[in-house]
C-alpha cells in the first residue's frame, strides 16, 4: 500500500488483531465456545487525524480500543505502533510506550477515584511517567491544563463529586494530556454529556488536537457526533470492520448495506423529513456463534445465496474499503 | 372549544435543598402550565436536571417523599388529580395514564416470564380469566410487533434484548388502552436502528388506538419523528411552547436557539460547534428573573431581574423572553 502524497503516515497500524473471550461452564469450567469480540481487525490510523469507529453495542469497538492500549490482551494479530508492535513488546518496555496511548472512558465518575483529590488524579500518571521533577512542578502542569480546559485552577483540591457532569469529562481530559500522550482513545466520551455541554466537548477535544498534534480514536454510537468531528470512519459489525471511509464517503454515499441502515436510522432534526428507517430483519446475532459467509447477510436486504457461503474481504484501499460481494465501485 | 385531555395549570413541585432558601426547599418545576389534546403526541424537551422528569412524575403522582407538590392543577379530563384518593389515583394510574421508563431492564421483574407480568398488569385493573388475559396479551404483543410473539409470552427478561424488553413495557402500558402514555425517554437506552424501529412503533399505534403521548426526551432528533407539538424547558421552567414546525423553523427563544444550533448533526464540519457558555445552575441558585440571563447571549440586567413573561406569537407558539416582541398575557 502506498501512501498517497500529503498523507502523514500512519501512527497506528492494526494487522488481523483477534480477542476472543472463552465461554467457561460446568464444574470444571471448561471451555466450551469463545465470544469473537474482535475477530480480524485490519485498521490504519493517520498521524493527528480523528477516526471514528461506529456500531451498535456489542459490536466489539470498546473490546478494539481496549486491545489496541492491551488493557485487554488479544490472542492474535498486531498493533504497530510507530513501526512497533504493541501486542509483544516486553513488559518493561510498554510500560513507556503506555504513555503514549491514553484513554478517556465514557463516565467520568466511574474513571476519577472519588477519594482522590483531582489535583493527585491528574499528576499520578505524571509521577508514574517520571514527568515533572518534583510535586510543585507537576502542579503548576496541573494548574496550566486545567486553565487550557476551561476548568478552574484553584479547585484542584477538590475531588470529583464536587464538580459537574462536563466538568469531570474535563478533569479526566487533563489526565490524559498530562502525560503528553500522542494517541487517544476516546471511548462514548462526549455520550453521557448534554447537548449544550457535548458541544463545548467537543469543541475543546478539536483545539488539544490541533495544539498538541493527538491523533484520536473516537469510539461512539452517535453519527450525529461523528459527521461533525471525524476526518476517517469505520463501521464495525460482529467483531469486523465492514466498511472504511473518509467522513464525506461514508455520510454521501455509504457502500456497505450495514452503514446504509444504521445512517437512515438516525433521527434526522430537520422538520421537513421525518427518518424512515430502512428495513433491518431480524436482531444482531450472538458473537459466540457468528453466521457463515458475511456476518450480516442474513439481516441483509440485498443478501443471496453466495452471501451465506463466502466471507468477503474487507478491500484493501488507501481511501478505505469495503467488506461485500455486492458493493457498488 | 373543546376540553383538553390533560392541563397542568401552574404546577410546582419542589424537594429539600441544601440551598439557602427560606423554606429548605428548592423548587425543582415551577409555574409549569400545558395542555395535552386527546391523541396529541407533545414532547417535553430539555437537558438534565430541568425538571422534564419531575413534571412527568408529578402528574402521576409519584414524586418520591420528601419531594412534594407545592401547588398547582393537574386537570385530567376536568377532573383534578391532584384532590383524589390514594385508592382513585391507583385507579387512574395504568388506566387512563400508563407510563413507560428509559431502562425497560430495570422496569420487568427478572424472575417473572414476560406474558406473565402483562397478564398480572390486566388483572390487576380487570375482571378477567388468566387465560382471556394471556389471549389478550398475546394480541398486545402481535400489536407491538414482536416477533415470533408467541414463543415470547414465555420468555424471561434477560432473554429479550432491549428493544424487545422495550416492546414488552410498551404492551404492558397499552394493555388497558390507556389515553395518555407518559413516555420518559423511551429510547435513549437503545441502539439506533432499535430506536427507530420503536419510534415508528410508537407513531403507529398512538394513531391507531388514538391516544395521546407525553413524550420525555433530550433528543430533539427524537422529538423530530413523533412530536406533534413541543415544551421546552430551562431550569424548572418552560420557556417556548409551540407546533414542531414552529419549534424547529422559528424558534425565539435564545435558549432554544442555541439549542438547536449546538447540534452536532445541524453543524458544518470543519467550523466550530456553537457552544452554550456555562452550564445550567442547580435548583435553589436560580437567578430570580429569568433563569436562563446567566447563560444568554441576547439578555441585559433587566432580565435578571423580572421572571419573564409568556408572550403569544401565533395561536400555537409561545415563548418566554424579555427580549421577544410578541402579545403579553394577561393571566
Amino acid at each position: 500500500m502506498n501512501p498517497s502524497p500529503g498523507d502523514k503516515g500512519n501512527l497506528l497500524e492494526v494487522r488481523g488483531l483477534r480477542t476472543w473471550f472463552p465461554i467457561r461452564a460446568g464444574i470444571l469450567q471448561r471451555v466450551t465456545g469463545q465470544i469473537r469480540a474482535v475477530d480480524g481487525i485490519e485498521l490504519n490510523v493517520r498521524r493527528g487525524e480523528t477516526l471514528a469507529l461506529v456500531g451498535e453495542s456489542g459490536c466489539g469497538k470498546s473490546t478494539l480500543g481496549y486491545s489496541l492500549l492491551r488493557l485487554i490482551e488479544s490472542q492474535e494479530g498486531e498493533v504497530l505502533f510507530n513501526g512497533q508492535d504493541l501486542c509483544s513488546v516486553p513488559p518493561d518496555e510498554l510500560k513507556d510506550l503506555r504513555r503514549k496511548l491514553q484513554i478517556v472512558f465514557q463516565d467520568p465518575m466511574a474513571a476519577l477515584n472519588p477519594r482522590s483529590r483531582v489535583r493527585d488524579s491528574i499528576a499520578e500518571g505524571m509521577e508514574c511517567f517520571g514527568i515533572g521533577n518534583n510535586d510543585a512542578e507537576r502542579t503548576q502542569r496541573v494548574a496550566e491544563l486545567m486553565e487550557r480546559v476551561g476548568l478552574d485552577p484553584r479547585q484542584m483540591d477538590r475531588y470529583p463529586h464536587e464538580f459537574s457532569g462536563g466538568q469531570r469529562q474535563r478533569i479526566c481530559v487533563v489526565r490524559a494530556l498530562a502525560v503528553e500522550p500522542e494517541f487517544i482513545v476516546l471511548d462514548e466520551s462526549v455520550s453521557a454529556l448534554d447537548v449544550s455541554i457535548q458541544a463545548q466537548m467537543l469543541n475543546l477535544l478539536q483545539g488539544l488536537q490541533e495544539e498538541f498534534g493527538l491523533t484520536y480514536l473516537f469510539i461512539t454510537h452517535d453519527l450525529g457526533v461523528v459527521r461533525y468531528i471525524a476526518d476517517r470512519v469505520a463501521v464495525m459489525y460482529l467483531g469486523q470492520i465492514v466498511e472504511e471511509g473518509s467522513a464525506d464517503q461514508i455520510f454521501e454515499s455509504p457502500r456497505h448495506p450495514y452503514t446504509r441502515i444504521l445512517l437512515s436510522a438516525v433521527p434526522s432534526v430537520n422538520p421537513d423529513e421525518r427518518t424512515r428507517p430502512l428495513r433491518v430483519q431480524g436482531e444482531v446475532p450472538s458473537p459466540s456463534n457468528p453466521p457463515s459467509g458475511c456476518r450480516f447477510h442474513p439481516r441483509c436486504p440485498d443478501a443471496i445465496e453466495r452471501c451465506s457461503l463466502e466471507m468477503p474481504e474487507l478491500e484493501t484501499r488507501p481511501e478505505g474499503g469495503v467488506r461485500c460481494i455486492l458493493a457498488p465501485e | 372549544m373543546t376540553q383538553p385531555l390533560l392541563e397542568l395549570k401552574d404546577l410546582e413541585t419542589s424537594f429539600p435543598s441544601s440551598a439557602e432558601t427560606v423554606s429548605g426547599r428548592a423548587s425543582v418545576v415551577e409555574g409549569v402550565t400545558l395542555s395535552i389534546d386527546a391523541g396529541e403526541v407533545l414532547a417535553l424537551v430539555g437537558e438534565s436536571g430541568c425538571g422534564k422528569s419531575v413534571t412527568a412524575l408529578s402528574i402521576l403522582r409519584l414524586i418520591p417523599k420528601p419531594g412534594r407538590i407545592e401547588r398547582g392543577e393537574i386537570l385530567l379530563e376536568g377532573r383534578d388529580l391532584r384532590t383524589l384518593s390514594i385508592p382513585e389515583m391507583r385507579k387512574v394510574r395504568g388506566n387512563q395514564i400508563a407510563m413507560i421508563f428509559q431502562e425497560p431492564m430495570t422496569s420487568l421483574n427478572p424472575v417473572v416470564r414476560v406474558g406473565d407480568q402483562v397478564v398480572e398488569a390486566i388483572r390487576l385493573h380487570e375482571k378477567v380469566s388468566r387465560k382471556a388475559a394471556l389471549a389478550r396479551t398475546l394480541e398486545l404483543f402481535e400489536k407491538v410487533s414482536m416477533p415470533d410473539a408467541k414463543a415470547r409470552l414465555r420468555a424471561f427478561p434477560h432473554e429479550l434484548s432491549g428493544g424487545l424488553k422495550q416492546r414488552v413495557m410498551i404492551a404492558m402500558a397499552l394493555s388497558s388502552h390507556p389515553k395518555l402514555l407518559i413516555a420518559d425517554e423511551p429510547t435513549t437506552a437503545l441502539d439506533v436502528t432499535v430506536q427507530a424501529q420503536t419510534l415508528e412503533l410508537l407513531r403507529d399505534l398512538r394513531q391507531e388506538m388514538d391516544m395521546a403521548v407525553l413524550l420525555i426526551t433530550h433528543d430533539l432528533g427524537v422529538v423530530n419523528q413523533l412530536a406533534d407539538r413541543v415544551a421546552v424547558m430551562y431550569a424548572g421552567k418552560v420557556v417556548e411552547t409551540g407546533t414542531r414546525e414552529d419549534v424547529f423553523r422559528q424558534a425565539r427563544h435564545p435558549y432554544t436557539k442555541s439549542l438547536l444550533r449546538s447540534m452536532p448533526a445541524l453543524a458544518k464540519p470543519q467550523e466550530p460547534l456553537y457552544e452554550i457558555a456555562g452550564s445550567v445552575p442547580v435548583p435553589g441558585e436560580w437567578p430570580a428573573g429569568c433563569r436562563f440571563v446567566t447563560r444568554c447571549e441576547e439578555g441585559d440586567d433587566f432580565c435578571g431581574e423580572e421572571p419573564a413573561p409568556r408572550r403569544r406569537l401565533s395561536h400555537s407558539h409561545a415563548c418566554w423572553c424579555h427580549r421577544v416582541e410578541g402579545v403579553q398575557d394577561e393571566s
